[in-house]
């Protein structure tokens, strides 16, 4: 007789089989996101920084300092304070930046969407860039195309990005005026379109002001070339790299003796099974941008995570940096997940 | 393989069709709008009774009236009336009363009256945020401001607890601390008994020639002009301030015209862009000092002739020649110069052999370690750098430790350093500010933890400087006040643990069709309201 939700109480098989995965993945998430709370807690308040000064500033008297310290719960023994924390965040309260003198859910709601619309424009500009530079250097091996991708790899590799950041605004914004400037948008279309996402690029095409959008392109455009580049290096290398071992199977050797066109035996037979690999090495790229590049967003003025993060670590802002480390640490590890989840539905072996 | 290449060359023809359809920056700022790139992410609250910091100061400034207040056109005159039309001081010398003007009214349309002016002097008091001293030094407390502080009749009292100068009480009140705030205002922003704090932060709520439009930390500050300001509506009717924090971006945006004004440029930058067409370098001397300072915890240093010495071995012409070209100038007294009782008298120079024979004589010919705390800031770094290769010549190790400023300060404060590499700023435009931190030390034993006075994280007890500077501060003939500081500086120069080395150049590049900026001189803070374009 065949099961169902109704007879004996019990759930369908599958629907309790994905409860079960959903509950072990929310589990080790929680699990995972504590454990990331812990380290950067005990971090924190190990550090020989004095977050007190970094409200009361160097002026401040004795008195000042006392009343700071104690509205910041300092006073109180460290297991107590991390467990005052732990309950705050339970709530979805993060507590308040010392620097910024608002909510820490505020400022990351401000600052990520900063962040996040310049590692996906970034990320697109590396696969799109990166992946048909791999396939090709690895279809012509050895060839001047190869060299080229290897050189402009190397180039990523080993190029500090200060420096390229500042000859690209240089270049590209200085002398030809190509593009905007440092900062998300010219100061004259600064809050001309609402707020819903925070990311200017779908705020105004949402808002159907192309002027806007237009602007927001011209301003972002470098620093996520920038960005794009260096995960182009890594993504073309790989590439490459996966593609010269699917090439070199002995499938690949049978479809052409079959005559089947080169561009089939490339995309259809080689490039389908490089996919799996190739999704771990673009997830991985787009989670190390996601983090926050700290040195382009100071070059470009871009008011993202990474700069957020690291004001705040230096200050002691550990409300912030705590914050911080858990949005970007909760992202890591779903796009982790999700790179797992991928590899499952392209690889049936992994199933 | 050739459909491949095809893929590549359209994209990167795509890519740089896209780039050059794409508005390219516009070349100028509208002409009622100011647009400034500065640093501002050491802004934490713009509340005047809380906001301790630069970036904060220049905004509050431009967002709040006063009782009196400095004239950026020309700040040699010193304090003005402004919400105060006139003031008397009562025979003791302890109580002034200020004659509010009427007809002034704050941006939201309230009225400025004499409760609004009680209301904030009681509140910086009572919210005992890190300015508060700057009204507290005068006695006032949580306790007493009832009294010592009243209105009545379009006057308000202020009652000392000593008869200071009259000068020194009215610099004082210039300060951002004495901001007047709408009280009405504010109390409707009042939550949990804060006065209003929480709200201030973010808001404005002042009488100045700006109300605050937006604050992003980090990003921007926008201020919009107040119609109502009683000088007039300013001709910038809106000034942003941009975070920027890297030189070479403020300067290319300088020159594309995106901005109006580059306030942090390096030496190398401003070189580079002196004699641009359109461009304008302005100089101004900051407030700000830069010291090295000797613990005198440390038995070597704690002797006369070592800290003598010490002074002979700083190549103070040679780092403001070099490295700090146009940035820092030679200043070896505490006050900064356009200080009331400032003098520019530097007699050190780099001396080997003086030093090494006023070593001998300290006993210590052979030398001794000492480590010095310096915050991670390029030209501090190399001052220490400097400063270690001429002790080396005289057989002294220097040790340098390198700390963001939080780690670094926190040693400090501590009196763990045996040297420290420091600036100082003004916190309010008296002399009194200076010489009460450098030259004043009435209890230095460590149970004190005067932790806001530089002469007790140095562990030195002025001896008779410190009466010396009580005296001045209630000294009301200004002219011997000015003489009293002549002497406390030339005694502070010659016997101290400090070795002041320059004072602030601010080299300020400005688009020149802006007139008018001033950015507060030694002792104030930025004032856009009189800028023109």
């Amino acid at each position: 007789m065949p099961r169902t939700a109704t007879t004996g109480g019990r759930l369908p098989a599958p629907l309790a089989g994905f409860l079960g995965r959903a509950l072990a993945t929310a589990g080790s998430l929680a699990v995972t996101v504590l454990g990331l709370l812990f380290v950067t807690f005990i971090i924190g308040r190990v550090m020989p920084i004095d977050p007190v000064l970094a409200v009361v500033g160097e002026r401040g008297s004795p008195e000042v300092y006392a009343a700071a310290r104690e509205a910041l719960g300092l006073d109180e023994p460290l297991p107590v304070q991390f467990w005052y924390y732990l309950r705050e965040v339970a709530q979805g309260d993060f507590g308040t930046s010392l620097l910024t003198a608002r909510p820490v859910v505020d400022d990351i709601a401000r600052v990520f969407p900063a962040t996040l619309e310049l590692a996906t424009l970034g990320v697109l500009i590396g696969v799109l860039f990166g992946v048909p530079l791999g396939v090709l250097a690895a279809i012509n091996r050895g060839r001047w195309i190869d060299q080229v991708a290897r050189l402009v790899a190397l180039v990523g590799y080993s190029m500090p990005i200060f420096w390229l950041g500042l000859i690209g605004l240089l270049v590209f914004y200085g002398i030809l005026g190509w593009v905007g400037g440092p900062g998300r948008l010219d100061v004259f279309y600064d809050g001309l379109v609402p707020s819903v996402t925070g990311m200017i690029l779908v705020d105004s095409a949402l808002a159907g002001d192309w002027m806007v959008f237009g602007n927001a392109l011209s301003h972002i455009i470098l620093p996520a070339s920038l960005l794009g580049y260096f995960s182009l290096a890594y993504i073309s290398r790989m590439t490459r790299s996966f593609m010269l071992e699917a090439l070199s199977a002995e499938y690949i050797t049978t479809a052409r003796v079959k005559g089947m066109s080169e561009w089939r035996v490339v995309w259809v037979h080689a490039f389908r099974n490089i996919r799996v690999q190739l999704l771990t090495v673009i997830v991985l790229s787009y989670a190390n941008l996601l983090e926050g590049s700290v040195l382009t967003e100071i070059i470009f003025s871009w008011p993202g995570i990474g700069f957020y993060i690291t004001n705040a670590l230096l200050a002691a802002d550990m409300n912030a940096v705590l914050g911080g480390t858990v949005v970007v640490g909760t992202i890591f590890i779903i796009l982790n997940m999700l790179s797992d989840l991928l590899y499952k539905v392209f690889d049936p072996r992994a199933r | 393989m050739s459909a491949f290449s095809r893929l590549m060359a359209s994209a990167a023809l795509g890519a740089a069709v896209l780039a050059a359809g794409l508005p390219a920056a516009m070349a100028e700022t509208p002409p009622n709008m100011l647009v400034i790139a500065n640093r501002i992410d050491d802004i934490t609250s713009l509340d005047p009774a809380e906001s301790f910091e630069f970036s904060g100061a220049d905004v509050i400034r431009n967002m709040y009236l006063k009782l009196v207040n400095l004239d950026p056109m020309d700040m040699s005159a010193g304090y003005q009336p402004e919400i105060a039309e006139s003031w008397d001081v009562s025979e003791d010398g302890r109580t002034v009363t200020f004659n509010i003007r009427s007809g002034l009214s704050f941006a939201s349309g309230n009225p400025v009256t004499a409760d609004d002016v009680v209301y904030s002097l009681r509140r910086a008091v009572l919210l005992n945020k890190t300015p508060s001293f700057i009204l507290t030094q005068f006695g006032f407390t949580a306790e007493n401001v009832e009294e010592t502080i009243t209105g009545a009749d379009g006057t308000v009292s202020i009652t000392t607890d000593k008869p200071y100068a009259i000068s020194f009480v009215l610099n004082c009140l210039t300060a951002t601390i004495g901001a007047i705030v709408d009280s009405k205002l504010v109390m409707e922003h009042e939550a949990d008994g804060d006065m209003g704090n929480t709200w201030l932060k973010t808001n404005s709520a002042g009488g100045g020639a700006y109300t605050l439009a937006a604050w992003q930390p980090n990003e921007n500050v926008t201020l919009n002009a107040n119609p109502g300001f009683y000088k007039g509506e300013p001709a910038m009717k809106r000034v942003i301030v941009r975070h920027v924090q890297e030189s070479a971006s403020q300067r290319l945006m300088l020159e594309r015209g995106d901005i109006d004004v580059a306030r942090n440029l390096n030496p190398e930058d401003i070189a580079g862009i002196s004699g641009e067409e359109g461009i304008r370098i302005d100089e101004e001397l900051g407030g700000q000092l830069m010291y090295l300072s000797f613990n005198q915890d440390n038995p070597e240093l704690a002797k006369p002739e070592v800290r003598e010495a010490m002074k002979y071995l700083i190549d103070y012409a040679g780092m403001a020649d070099s490295f700090l070209k146009g940035q820092w100038a030679v200043q070896q007294n505490f006050l900064p110069l356009t200080f009331l009782g400032a003098v520019d008298e530097n007699p050190f120079s780099l001396d080997i052999e003086k030093a090494k024979a006023l070593l001998a004589e300290a006993g210590v010919p052979e030398g001794f370690t000492i480590e010095a705390g310096v915050r991670e800031a390029q030209e501090r770094i190399e001052i220490a750098q400097s400063f270690q290769n001429a002790l080396a010549q005289v057989g002294i190790k220097l040790d340098i430790t390198v700390g963001t400023a939080a780690q670094i300060l926190g040693r400090y404060r501590a009196r763990d350093l045996d040297v420290y590499v420091g600036t100082w700023g003004p916190d309010y435009p008296d002399p009194h500010t200076n010489a009460s931190t450098f030259a004043w030390n009435p209890d230095n034993s460590v149970e004190a933890g005067a932790t806001g006075i530089l002469a007790w994280r140095n562990a030195w007890d002025p001896g008779a400087l410190t009466a010396q500077v009580d005296a001045a501060v209630i000294e009301n003939d200004t002219e011997k006040r000015v003489e009293m500081y002549h002497e406390i500086q030339a005694e502070f120069r010659d016997t101290s643990p400090f070795a002041i080395l320059f004072q602030q150049a601010r080299q300020t590049a400005v688009r020149d069709n802006v007139e008018n900026l001033n950015l507060g001189d030694a002792i104030s803070s930025a004032a856009y309201w009189p800028v023109t374009k």
